[in-house]
């Protein structure tokens, strides 16, 4: 694919906060971002946790695009990602332990997190250093913005409380399913379909297709219509 | 270690912590190949098998080779690594020996390297301090549990994509929807095995 006229420093960096957010519109990280949101500050943790690995890896990678050969570049890119995804894990377990017991599972499932293996193949693989680092920067952005908004709908409506601080109103009347597991689909889906309204189908999510899965071309794209 | 126990483990994975719809893990696939429901079922059997086979291989690793040396801080690097390459050596063996379940399953392997609940199940086997057998056991359970989720959401999709949705809410949205639906109907699991097996 011939890539189009070259987007400017600004753009790199602001479009993944809603023109591409990796979550709502390009619908990649979908785990992390359903499992983590039940309270603002676990949310807020995970997003800080990936967008770290998200940046070193996209420099990394970039720095490293001319070396990798292109027939065994996913397995390079995941060890590259797995390796600072252990830093951070290690980082988080001694300067964060409470964090480190909330997140749980979800600390090394940063390593197959789509949005860092997608924004490699995608992004880092084709452009210049500074430009991946923007582009983990923006990308970042829009997953930590998403992850706070959400997290911020499911706990104050659905514990009556942000960032554990109980909130006087919310916490008499708050609707505990929004905390379960049920209420972070749902949350989820209402806010793609607000995006979705919001930009009057400006933008076109993906949806559910090969087109931003990074083993797509692996697995001969089995789901491609979407 | 009973069979009791091993059999509550299994139904404990497949129906209260479910992977897909309870610990979120798997998502991707759960929403990109349940489409149709020879896709969903091929997928699913690919995971069970690619789950039960990294278990036998990463429990072995984390307690005779990382803990005894005391490199357990490399856990995660291993197993994505030992995952990546296992997946490889099966579709390279099924090709050589076993063409026609390499046609069935072989598509789906190299998508099961990135799927989070098959790095996410040889992680929670060690931090749940199973023993062999019960990983072995909550692998198999888990991996169940991703089938059953599934096929019954390569039916439910099969309505809803007939279905007459607000504009904003065709596609992905009216989907997770009824995933909302679905896990609230899992969630009414949830004390029943307990119950059942008297723990």
């Amino acid at each position: 694919m011939i890539e189009k006229n070259q987007p400017s420093k600004l753009s790199t960096l602001t479009r993944g906060i809603i023109k591409e957010n990796p979550v709502l519109v390009l619908v990649l990280g979908t785990c992390p971002t359903l499992a983590t949101t039940t309270s603002v500050s676990t949310a807020i943790g995970m997003g800080i946790a990936a967008t770290i690995v998200l940046i070193c890896s996209n420099i990394f990678i970039s720095l490293l695009r001319k070396i990798i050969p292109d027939s065994v570049r996913i397995p390079c890119y995941i060890v590259v990602i797995a390796g600072f995804v252990s830093v951070v894990q290690m980082l988080v377990q001694a300067f964060v332990p409470p964090l480190y017991d909330a997140l749980g599972v979800y600390l090394p499932l940063i390593v197959v997190n789509c949005i860092i293996l997608g924004r490699a193949e995608m992004f880092a693989s084709k452009n210049s250093v500074a430009d991946s680092a923007l582009d983990g920067v923006g990308m970042g952005l829009g997953f930590i913005v998403t992850l706070l908004v959400m997290s911020t709908i499911r706990e104050v409506f659905g514990a009556g409380a942000f960032a554990g601080i109980s909130l006087p109103f919310f916490s008499e009347f708050n609707i505990p399913i929004l905390t379960q597991p049920a209420g972070g689909f749902f949350v989820f889906g209402v806010m793609i379909a607000a995006v979705a309204k919001i930009t009057h189908g400006k933008v076109k999510h993906s949806a559910t297709g090969c087109a931003n899965c990074p083993s797509a071309a692996a697995c001969g794209k089995i789901g491609k219509e979407a | 270690m009973d069979v009791k126990h091993l059999l509550f483990i299994i139904l404990g994975a497949v129906f209260v912590n479910n992977y897909v719809l309870q610990r979120f893990l798997g998502i991707c696939p759960f929403l990109g190949v349940s489409k149709k429901l020879d896709q969903a079922s091929g997928m699913s059997i690919a995971v069970v098998f690619v789950m039960l086979l990294a278990t036998a291989v990463t429990w072995p690793i984390q307690h005779f080779l990382l803990d005894p040396n005391g490199m357990g801080y490399l856990q995660t690097i291993v197993f994505i690594l030992v995952i990546a390459a296992l997946v490889q050596l099966v579709e390279i063996v099924l090709k050589r020996y076993i063409p026609a379940l390499y046609k069935s399953l072989g598509i789906y392997l190299p998508l099961i390297t990135t799927n989070c609940a098959v790095l996410g199940v040889t992680v929670l086997n060690i931090t749940e301090k199973y023993s062999f057998g019960e990983s072995m056991a909550n692998s198999f359970g888990s991996g169940l549990g991703f089938f059953l989720a599934m096929v019954l959401f390569a039916g439910i999709r099969a309505r809803t994509e007939n279905c007459e949705a607000p504009e904003s809410f065709k596609g992905l949205p009216i989907t997770l929807t009824a995933a909302a639906i679905l896990a609230a109907s899992f969630s009414g699991f949830a004390g029943v095995v307990e119950t059942l097996f008297g723990a």
